[in-house]
């Protein structure tokens, strides 16, 4: 007879994303294992497959001897509904086995709408959501990605913490772990030797007391915890372990390609980008190693798809050499290559015409702002003039087609800056009327607003974000000053960038919150068909937690903030600089044209930082 | 153009037609094995799989075109390559020089495994042949233009129903699959419609063979 599992596929969407067994996936004979670690990405498989850090640390798990690392990606609701009513247990993908008989249950966590996934997966596994409640060192829970760097919100689940790059942090916990075992350590003798290794943060060893108004007051370190924990860092990515022999999938992915990553870090210093500056220092990758590795990727995957990626790509030293020896063999073998994340710059208008082969995709831009005082407030160095002649260059090579990104609601934005977007895009119309080769098919802008989020280890930690009645404001503002037929303008509802932002800037008493949420149904959050802020307004105020505290209240400089235990390599000191640079309207030039002494490059010990 | 016979089983049934075309274009590349490109706008690698087949269904007659650049490579080669570049669950057979227009492509042999989770109900063999005996069974067909009903009757050639197990009755068809085609599960859905009390707990399909008009076997 055919078994549960078997019988629930053929009623859910697109069940080849439960059943594993995809060219490159990584199964072991269980007699030789010693460590079973159940990987799980809180979000749905196309999310996850689609995840760079995800692959590499599949690699660097599964090339432990002894270590058997597997997938476990959240379920879509149909599937969760079946496995729900019939009490089938989450189970992970490459032995189907369920996540609860698993060592170490680890999530990489790049967003914070995947904070409800995270507890509805372990919900569904079977496993005790609080870390309190999970007593024995089997299915000990951690947790690493960006988000790992304000972890406060999630301190009441997730036993540990690894910060940072993880190619070598996570061998050693992994091997830690084995040694517990082995010896039959209690969880708690594991966590403190856990702590020890550096990068590790165990939020249950600092207690976080308050004041009356409700900022910290305290963050006390207990049982020897140092007072901060810094992040990790990959020095040498040319000898860093890099998977060139991929899972690929057997169903469509988002990101349905081979990735190359040139470089870790950021030389530009986008005031807002967290990202920004919590990647630091800048560090490359030699073209020697990643044209060998993109060509290993390629035969051993069989994608016809490749994309080169990293941060702000134009600036990477060595794109022109890459780029010089991939495209002929990317013609020769019909694999189409994309880069994105180009700046506007001449040699990328070079390289853009030498990628065009059959498809023209669009022209984007992230101007961020409208007016040059503002561009120059969140230091993002793009000029008009380079947007215009871009788009001069493109229309009259045929292209038809272009997307601008902005931000609503940046430190110091008045109304004039909003206005500044029509004109800005006015213009952009302006220059296809004057350039386009081709008009027959006529133009389409493509407007979007975001609605800023202040993000922890930026120099806009400390800002408040504008009421979403201000922000509905400015769209509508906006909206009302498009003219032409052209332009299709988007903004999202608000309330998702406002949870981003409570949680973003969170700290433990969000906890409650969350688990609130999740309870009442929330999850899949950063998908429109399930996101619900009802949910979450419920749970906000069945907690006795103002949304407002974390977001339109703003932080003072002097307050201790929740994520002040962790050290990403850019200091408080430098962050306040460049706040006020930011209200003086000064620009600081980007990393290559001086170093703004951000701080990181004091994590290097062997290199020194490539910007 | 050669044609590859292929078996689809275990969990690559959950593999939808779009994945499996895609599924072989990059298991030819791992293969090493290039294949040549449509002409046009957006070339696409040619390969074509003959009869589409719904998620969930398992199959060992399946057939694949495709087209090869390069030098000549012997059948058993290409076979032997794809093989070892394929996902488990697809699996190359034999792989033909040329193979037979697909406007003769005119049957299909199947089976449906009914599931009784508490035994096979009594007299269900019966009243099933009965129900298939029947000169018009009509239940919905949905398409691209919308549901309409319609007779399967005369698109079953041949239906015979034995026992599997103590909890599986078995439907050996031999149904049209192209000009009109019958969906094999569309016996199980008569069987919902018109025998409600033998509805199966669960139901499953398999491809076993495919025919030419004159009942020889098609490749």
């Amino acid at each position: 007879m055919t078994e549960l599992k078997q019988r629930i596929l053929p009623m859910v969407q697109k069940p080849a994303r439960y059943t594993g067994g995809e060219w490159g996936e990584v199964k072991k004979d269980l007699s030789g294992i010693r460590v079973r670690v159940a990987f799980c990405f809180p979000d749905t498989y196309e999310i996850g497959m689609s995840n760079v850090g995800m692959r590499i640390l599949y690699g660097v798990m599964n090339r432990m001897e002894g270590v058997w690392c597997e997938r476990v990606f959240a379920p879509w609701g149909d599937m969760e509904e079946q496995m729900r009513q019939h009490q089938l247990p989450l189970w992970a993908l490459e032995s189907q086995d369920p996540v609860k008989d698993f060592d170490m249950i680890a999530f990489s966590i790049g967003y914070e709408m995947a904070y409800s996934n995270i507890l509805n997966m372990l919900d569904l596994s079977g496993v005790p959501l609080h870390s309190a409640d999970r007593h024995d060192l089997k299915n000990i829970v951690f947790a690493g990605g960006v988000c790992a760097f304000n972890p406060e919100p999630l301190a009441d689940f997730i036993d540990f913490f690894s910060l940072g790059e993880g190619e070598d942090i996570t061998v050693e916990i992994v091997s830690l772990y084995d040694q517990a075992k082995a010896e039959g350590w209690s969880k708690d003798a594991f966590l403190h030797a856990v702590a020890k290794i550096p990068g590790v943060y165990v939020p249950s060893f600092y207690r976080h007391e308050y004041n009356p108004d409700g900022t910290l007051s305290a963050i006390v370190p207990l049982e020897g915890a140092p007072k901060k924990v810094t992040k990790r860092i990959i020095e040498d990515l040319d000898s860093a372990y890099f998977p060139t022999d991929m899972i690929v999938p057997s169903t469509e992915i988002v990101h349905d390609r081979a990735n190359l990553e040139v470089f870790r870090g950021c030389i530009r210093g986008c005031r807002f980008c967290q990202a920004g500056f919590s990647c630091r220092p800048v560090r490359k990758k030699s073209p020697e190693v990643l044209y060998r590795q993109a060509v290993e990727i390629l035969e051993n995957s069989g994608n016809n798809e490749i994309t080169v990626s990293s941060l702000s790509t134009s600036d990477y030293r060595g794109l022109k050499e890459l780029t010089d020896q991939l495209i002929p063999y990317c013609a020769d073998h019909k694999i189409n290559l994309s880069v994105p994340s180009l700046r506007a710059d001449n040699f990328s208008r070079e390289l853009m015409q030498k990628l065009q082969t059959v498809r023209k995709s669009g022209l984007t831009f992230a101007p961020e702002a409208g007016t040059q005082r503002l561009r120059d407030v969140i230091n993002k160095n793009l000029t008009e003039d380079e947007i215009l002649t871009t788009c001069a260059n493109a229309f009259s090579g045929g292209w038809n087609n272009v997307k601008l990104y902005f931000m609503l609601g940046l430190p110091t934005e008045t109304d004039e800056d909003v206005l500044g977007i029509a004109e800005l895009v006015y213009k952009v119309i302006q220059t296809w009327k004057e350039c386009a080769s081709n008009k027959k098919r006529g133009l389409r802008v493509h407007v979007a607003t975001a609605y800023f989020v202040p993000k922890p280890h930026t120099p806009f930690q400390w800002e408040k974000q504008i009421t979403p009645q201000e922000y509905l404001r400015r769209c509508r503002l906006l909206k009302d000053h498009f003219y032409s037929k052209s332009i299709e303008y988007d903004y999202h509802s608000p309330d998702l960038s406002r949870l981003e932002a409570v949680f973003a800037r969170g700290d433990r008493r969000l906890g409650p919150v969350i688990e609130a949420a999740v309870k009442s149904g929330a999850r899949l959050d950063g998908w429109d068909e399930y996101f619900n802020y009802a949910k979450w307004y419920a749970a906000f105020r069945e907690c006795g937690v103002d949304e407002d505290f974390y977001t339109t209240r703003g932080y003072g400089e002097e307050e201790i903030l929740p994520w002040d235990t962790i050290d990403v390599g850019t200091g408080k000191r430098f962050l306040k600089l460049e706040r006020k640079r930011a209200y003086e309207g000064k620009v600081t030039p980007d990393c290559r044209h001086g170093c703004a002494g951000c701080g990181a490059s004091n994590l290097l010990k062997e290199v020194a930082c490539d910007a | 153009m050669p044609r590859a016979l292929f078996e689809k089983t275990g969990n690559a049934i959950w593999i939808s037609h779009l994945d499996l075309m895609r599924v072989f274009q990059r298991s030819f590349k791992r293969a090493g094995l290039p294949l040549t490109h449509t002409q046009g706008f957006n070339p696409r690698p040619s390969v074509s799989i003959a009869l589409p087949m719904s998620v969930g269904v398992e199959s060992r007659c399946e057939l694949l075109d495709f087209d090869l650049e390069g030098d000549p490579i012997s059948n058993e080669e290409i076979c032997e390559r794809l093989n070892r570049a394929l996902v488990e669950g697809v699996r190359v057979l034999r792989v033909y020089d040329d193979g037979a227009k697909l406007k003769h492509l005119c049957y299909l042999s199947c089976e449906v495994d009914l599931e009784y989770d508490n035994g096979i109900p009594e007299q269900a063999q019966a009243e099933i042949s009965g129900l298939f005996a029947r000169e018009e069974v009509t239940v919905e067909k949905k398409n691209k233009n919308g549901v309409r009903q319609e007779n399967i009757i005369p698109m079953i050639k041949r239906l015979e129903i034995s026992p599997g197990d103590s909890n599986t009755l078995v439907l050996h068809g031999l149904v049209c699959c192209q000009n009109p085609t019958l969906n094999p599960m569309q016996l199980c859905t008569a069987i919902d419609l018109y025998l409600p009390e033998l509805k199966p707990d669960f139901a499953r399909c398999r491809r076993m063979e495919i025919y030419d008009e004159t009942e020889t076997v098609f490749r």
